[in-house]
């Protein structure tokens, strides 16, 4: 298979791990002001997060550094470009990073509060630029000849990408939600799973909605055809409604599992639109920029397909084993919130 | 809007964010192995101490270890973000060290030292010991990747130029470029210097203070096992790395002994006052130690070292008329800083392990307080070493192949630089006083109790 095309499926596998792993970890901090009654309730929320935020934003790094290895002139042009709103994603990722290190260093409630908001705004905020950024990527965004970004920070803001931003902030909610109705148990799992049928419809209403305005513009502005992107989108929908009944059946796991699928089906959905572009210019669609017309050279692609074949699965594989030691239900009731987790003997759940 | 001047506030952005983000970095990955090294002790022996050891200096780890992630991922960004045409230009070689720094590294440390965190009670006494040790090597690991990326700025190998851009012919050369591999290991021992003289500082106010002075000490004595032999060997590879940058970079090592002239053999200057431009090139008042530059940069008593005068000519002939000399003073000064820091920090270390060997640590309290003060020495010796490496390069971003002043992103103006870097610098003051408030708190109460005599919280839902 052509390196290239190989590297860009990649990159899209890459945006697809971390918006589903980061994705039900920004859920629970957007549902972190809401679910929880009292600070117990609070910490288990950031405890069933806790272990493994980090290895999930470690996605984020993989693909950007991937981007700047196997595509330097799209990773050049787009981070030059959505200049303010990565600044806006690193200010989150920032102060979201250290809610979880600092929350629980100091017993003051109003600290505690800080780093709760904290928390929230971040995720919210990240989910939201990522939905905006990604279908900018396929709305478009005035590019020169020479291929840099020639419009400024209000050009990313479009309906359809705004729209785009919100359905991913409601898609984490929900994926949030699922996922913490399998690490909680009493009374907390009984407002988790009121939380996740509440956003279940909104958010499959929505995420349905995106798709379907994916595809036209993929049509409209990127002169593809409906087939394949509407195969992606298909794929995504009929597994969001089905996490949907799901919630409503009573069946949390499966149903966390249908979301993560439909959240990589919206991945797929936008990464097939964009092909074999990978930042569509507007109006001037002749400098769009291309798979092939910004990829490093084959040498570069080929260490890197190596390297990636070798490490991908290992990492897969410890991350699945991550997942596996920190499994078990928190129980409210026997967490403490004044003493850091290193600290102290973890609960048995 | 000015081209200068937005190149010029990118610069003053990436330093800000670099030399914040390299005030964690050696701390976690020094004190990483140390905190291993103490669990492994209480595994090994099942003595308490080392348990509550590893408990406290595990806080102060992961304070520390939250900024300096929370601050890695701004440099990658910033490539992209203010450096588009420098990104386009080296993403085909620089961009696989990153890359694989990520998948290879980063992945390791963070997933493995969140299962440290959580896993006390989670995973078997040795399980949970390995995952710490796994998540240091995932942190040593993904400094080579990074300063092999940096390196190759410094010293580009195993590339050819394109259409303008470079291109990766040999990952091997890549990977195994000598400049890397002196650099890599000047910054591990930088970092276990970090570690080490924390740990000394944090012990000394323990000891100063008398409480748990028995457990203390010992954690003094292993932080004094590291930081002899550390410091020693920093002394020596740093001057080995010297002999490196002068095949790579000869105007470097010109700029940081301000040698405005070819001198053989050439004497190492101490101190000078003037000589720092090119109108000013003799030095009002200056203390020169005879021949020990020319052992320095070149290896041999008799080693000839050229001047700034002669290189600047070289470069004017072979990339045209322009200035290719870098600000000597800044250059001089930080050189400077860098190595005497570097020896203070050694006479601290012999001076600590001398008392601890007569057994009169704990009631030298002039060392006590020295080795308190002592803590920032690193910080400072790091950053002004940082100030050597990056600005001694200029007026290059790749040695040789590509100007600073020609790498920064197009589309990117002043205002939008001049908001960014307010913002880091509030955001960065903001953390870093916090983190500061929370690194003493965390530093000075007593030792936390070992895990099964902390009592489980009464209150029941």
């Amino acid at each position: 298979m052509d390196l290239q095309i190989f590297w860009f499926c990649l990159i899209a596998a890459l945006w697809g791990a971390y918006l589903v792993l980061e994705g039900f970890d920004f859920g629970v901090g957007m549902l972190l002001p809401f679910v929880p009654r009292d600070e117990r309730e609070r910490t288990v929320m950031f405890e069933s997060i806790g272990p493994v935020w980090d290895g999930n934003e470690v996605w984020l790094v993989i693909a950007g550094g991937a981007t700047f290895a196997a595509f330097p002139a799209w990773y050049g042009t787009m981070f030059s470009g959505f200049y303010l709103a990565l600044l806006l994603v690193l200010f989150f990722l920032i102060v979201r990073v250290v809610s979880f290190e600092w929350r629980d260093k100091i017993d003051s409630t109003g600290w505690r509060r800080v780093w709760l908001w904290a928390n929230a705004g971040g995720s919210t905020g990240i989910a939201l630029i990522w939905g905006i950024a990604l279908s900018t990527l396929l709305h478009g965004v005035p590019l020169n000849s020479h291929g840099d970004y020639a419009g400024n920070f209000w050009d990313l803001f479009r309906p359809y990408t705004i729209f785009g931003g919100v359905a991913f902030v409601l898609v984490f909610a929900f994926h949030g939600a699922n996922f913490l109705s399998l690490r909680t148990t009493g009374d907390l799992y009984v407002r988790v799973r009121r939380a996740a049928r509440l956003l279940a419809v909104p958010a499959v209403a929505v995420v349905t909605g995106f798709l379907v305005w994916t595809v036209q513009v993929a049509v409209d502005r990127n002169d593809k055809n409906v087939f394949p992107p509407v195969l992606a989108a298909a794929l995504a929908v009929a597994a969001f409604v089905l996490a949907a009944l799901l919630v409503y059946i009573g069946r949390d796991g499966i149903a966390f599992v249908m979301g993560a699928i439909g959240t990589l089906g919206m991945v797929a959905t936008l990464f097939t639109s964009l092909y074999p572009r990978v930042m569509v210019s507007s109006p001037n669609f002749a400098n769009s920029l291309t798979v092939s017309g910004t990829a490093s050279a084959h040498y570069t692609l080929a260490v890197m397909t190596v390297v990636a074949a070798i490490v991908t699965p290992i990492v897969l594989v410890y991350q699945c084993w991550s997942y596996h030691v920190f499994r078990h239900r928190l129980r409210a009731e026997s967490s403490d919130p004044d003493v850091a987790p290193e600290l102290r003997p973890q609960p048995e759940g | 809007m000015t081209a200068a001047a937005a190149v010029d506030l990118a610069r003053v952005q990436f330093a800000t964010t670099s030399i914040y983000h390299f005030l964690f970095v050696p701390l976690t990955l020094g004190l990483g192995p140390l905190v291993a090294i103490m669990q492994t002790i209480w595994h090994r022996t099942g003595d308490e101490a080392w348990l509550r050891l590893t408990r406290f200096f595990g806080t102060l780890y992961l304070i520390n270890f939250a900024i300096g992630v929370a601050t890695g991922l701004v440099q990658e960004f910033e490539f992209g973000m203010n450096w588009s045409v420098y990104s386009r230009f080296v993403g085909n070689v620089f961009g696989a060290p990153l890359a694989i720094e990520g998948l290879a590294a980063f992945a390791l440390e963070s997933t493995f030292l969140g299962l440290w965190i959580f896993g006390w009670n989670r995973l078997s006494p040795r399980l949970h010991l390995a995952t710490l040790w796994i998540a240091v090597v995932g942190s040593w690991l993904s400094g080579y990747f990074i300063l092999v990326a940096n390196s190759w700025m410094q010293h580009p190998v195993g590339y050819k130029l394109v259409n303008g851009e470079a291109q990766l012919t040999s990952v091997w050369a890549l990977l195994s470029n000598g400049f890397a591999l002196r650099a890599y290991l000047h910054t591990m021992l930088a970092g276990l210097i970090f570690g080490s003289t924390l740990m000394l500082g944090v012990c000394c106010w323990h000891l100063l203070r008398g409480r748990d002075v028995d457990v203390f000490r010992r954690a003094a004595k292993l932080a004094l096992i590291v930081a002899l032999p550390a410091t020693l060997l920093q002394l020596v590879v740093g001057n080995r790395f010297g002999e490196a940058v002068t095949s790579a970079q000869s105007m470097k090592i010109a700029a940081s002994e301000a040698q405005w002239n070819t001198c053989q053999p050439c004497g190492f200057s101490l101190f000078q006052i003037g000589g720092f431009t090119k109108s000013d090139q003799t030095p009002s008042f200056s203390i020169t130690v005879p021949r020990v530059l020319s052992y320095m940069a070149t290896g041999s008593f008799d080693g000839q070292v050229q001047g700034l005068n002669a290189l600047q000519e070289q470069e004017s002939l072979k990339y045209g008329p322009g200035n290719y000399m870098p600000n000597v003073r800044v250059i001089y000064w930080s050189m400077r800083v860098m190595a005497y820091m570097g020896v203070l920090l050694f006479l601290v270390a012999a001076v600590g392990a001398w008392l601890f060997w007569k057994r009169k640590l704990e009631r030298a309290r002039w060392f006590l307080w020295t080795a308190m003060v002592a803590i920032a020495f690193p910080y400072i010796a790091a950053t002004a070493g940082w100030v050597l490496t990056e600005m001694g390069r200029q007026p290059w971003i790749v040695q040789g192949l590509l100007l600073t002043s020609k790498a920064n992103s197009p589309a990117v103006s002043t205002t939008w630089l001049g908001i960014s870097l307010g913002f880091f610098i509030t955001l960065y003051l903001a953390l870093g006083v916090v983190d500061f408030v929370l690194m003493r708190r965390y530093a000075r109460p007593d030792l936390p109790m070992p895990a099964k005599e902390v009592p489980e919280p009464a209150v029941t839902y």
